[in-house]
């Protein structure tokens, strides 16, 4: 349940995000990580972004994330 | 199982220093890995059985859908089937077996249950159904919380009246502390949670450093970032030292995250929290303070809690304790598989014994 997935801000209006996640947007509230800008990295929990990211960071772990996004349905969205 | 990419080179690196450090300690050394998503990425990434035989590594009480206590799920699951409600969750909770079944059970039977991915949806679910008393089920640690918070932060600002949390918010940190108090289970260190580290920051866990002497280390989810935290953990058992430390400097910061931290602090404060078959931990958990009362489930519905009754048989509570080993339970992998689960370690995709079942169902050779 406390599995964060890195994703790049598309748009940004106030703290509502679209981030992009691998080929998927999901609208992101971003009240958590009030300095970040469109095009920045950030880890997505829950629908919130809990924290800005190096874009390299972001990549490297972008393996992992695939890995969880291929899990079987009954894997954990939360 | 999709091999994670790292460089190999680096993860023979670490492999040899964990095998000198693991030498020169010349024992078996137990390390508990607090965080469900650490449970998992271990077994998924096949890193146990990357590691000497003399590291053992002990599932921790960070699964939020295990901890949560059977008296929480079954209140839960009377307020569905009490039609009054919609109960909105996150999907795992769904499952869970009560005493009166699951809220998947009672959704068959008619009662209103969603899932749902964000509390946000929760609040938005109150608001396009304003007759409909939403009722969201909060559980989860220091990474769930801020949005429960920000949510009934939003809900006070606009007047949103038909929206109320079921609060099981729980604190690792205290968790820890209680584990290491209660001498039940031997440990020599703690690879600490990623993401709600990212919340409460590293330096949350100075307390386990200074007041047991644990070596704490936090790591992000990769193979080589988890054998990064181990190798660091045996390396100091070695030594003799008990440090903090953090291989996750990407997204951990010493302090944590402010901006989260502020929204704790203006709806909950801290109480107690009753854990799975642990019981009542004190200050381990999070609570609505005055302001935020009005938003209380369990006051505005009269919600009764029963005794926190596990399911025969089942050993969850010993497992999130640390105490045995899913396979040390008589139904895994026989009467309790994910697909008909008996305990919450079995239904959650976090929980260890879903975990075990789904990468190595037989138990290796004795270490
Ligand atoms: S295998 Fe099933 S019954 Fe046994 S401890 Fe795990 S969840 Fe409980």
């Amino acid at each position: 349940m406390c599995l964060a997935i890195p994703g790049r801000i598309d748009t940004l209006t106030n703290d509502q995000a679209e981030v992009v996640i691998g080929t998927n947007r999901y609208d992101v509230c971003t009240v958590l990580t009030p300095e970040v800008q469109v095009g920045d990295w950030v880890l997505v929990h829950a629908g919130y972004s809990i924290t800005r990211l190096d874009e390299q960071d972001a990549r490297e772990t972008y393996a992992l994330i695939q890995q969880v996004l291929t899990e079987p349905p009954q894997a954990s969205q939360a | 199982m999709t091999p994670i990419p790292v460089s190999q080179q680096k993860m023979d690196a670490l492999r040899e220093r964990m095998e000198t450090a693991i030498t020169r300690v010349g024992r078996l050394v137990r390390i508990m890995e607090v965080c469900g998503t650490h449970t998992v990425a271990a077994s998924r990434s096949g890193l146990r059985s990357l590691l000497p035989k003399q590291v053992k590594l002990i599932s921790g009480p960070g699964c939020p859908v295990c901890v949560t206590s059977q008296a929480y799920i079954d209140a839960v699951v009377d307020l569905a089937r009490g039609g009054k409600v919609t109960i909105a969750t996150y999907g795992d909770m769904i499952r869970v077996p009560g005493k009166r079944g699951s809220l998947e059970q009672a959704r068959a039977m008619g009662a209103s249950v969603r899932v749902m991915t964000s509390a946000m949806d929760a609040l938005k679910l109150a608001r396009a159904e304003p007759h409909t008393q939403v009722v969201f089920a909060a559980v989860g640690f220091e990474t769930t919380t801020p949005p429960t918070a920000d949510v009934l932060i939003r809900a006070e600002r606009d007047g949103v009246a038909n929206l109320f949390v079921m609060t099981a918010h729980k604190l690792v940190v205290p968790a820890m502390l209680a584990l290491l108090a209660s001498g039940e289970v031997q440990l020599d260190g703690f690879l600490c949670p990623g993401h709600v580290s990212v919340i409460i920051g590293a330096n949350a866990y100075r307390p386990v450093v200074e007041q047991y002497r644990k070596p704490c280390v936090v790591a992000g989810f990769e193979a080589a970032q988890m054998l990064a935290g181990l190798t660091e953990i045996v390396e100091q058992t070695a030594d003799g030292r008990a440090e903090l430390g953090n291989v996750y400097g990407a997204a951990v910061r010493g302090e944590g995250n402010a901006a989260a931290q502020r929204l704790f602090d203006e709806v909950f404060e801290v109480g107690d929290a009753d854990w799975r078959s642990i019981g009542v931990i004190p200050g381990s958990g999070l609570v609505l303070n005055a302001k935020y009362r009005k938003f209380d489930a369990a006051e505005r519905f009269g919600v009764q809690f029963g005794p926190d009754n596990a399911t025969p048989g089942c050993k969850c509570g010993e497992v999130i304790r640390g105490l045995q080993d899913p396979y040390d339970c008589p139904l895994f992998g026989k009467a309790c598989t994910p697909q008909r689960p008996i305990g919450p370690c079995m239904v959650s995709s976090e929980g260890s014994c879903q975990a075990y079942y789904k990468y190595h169902r037989f138990r290796p050779d004795p270490k």
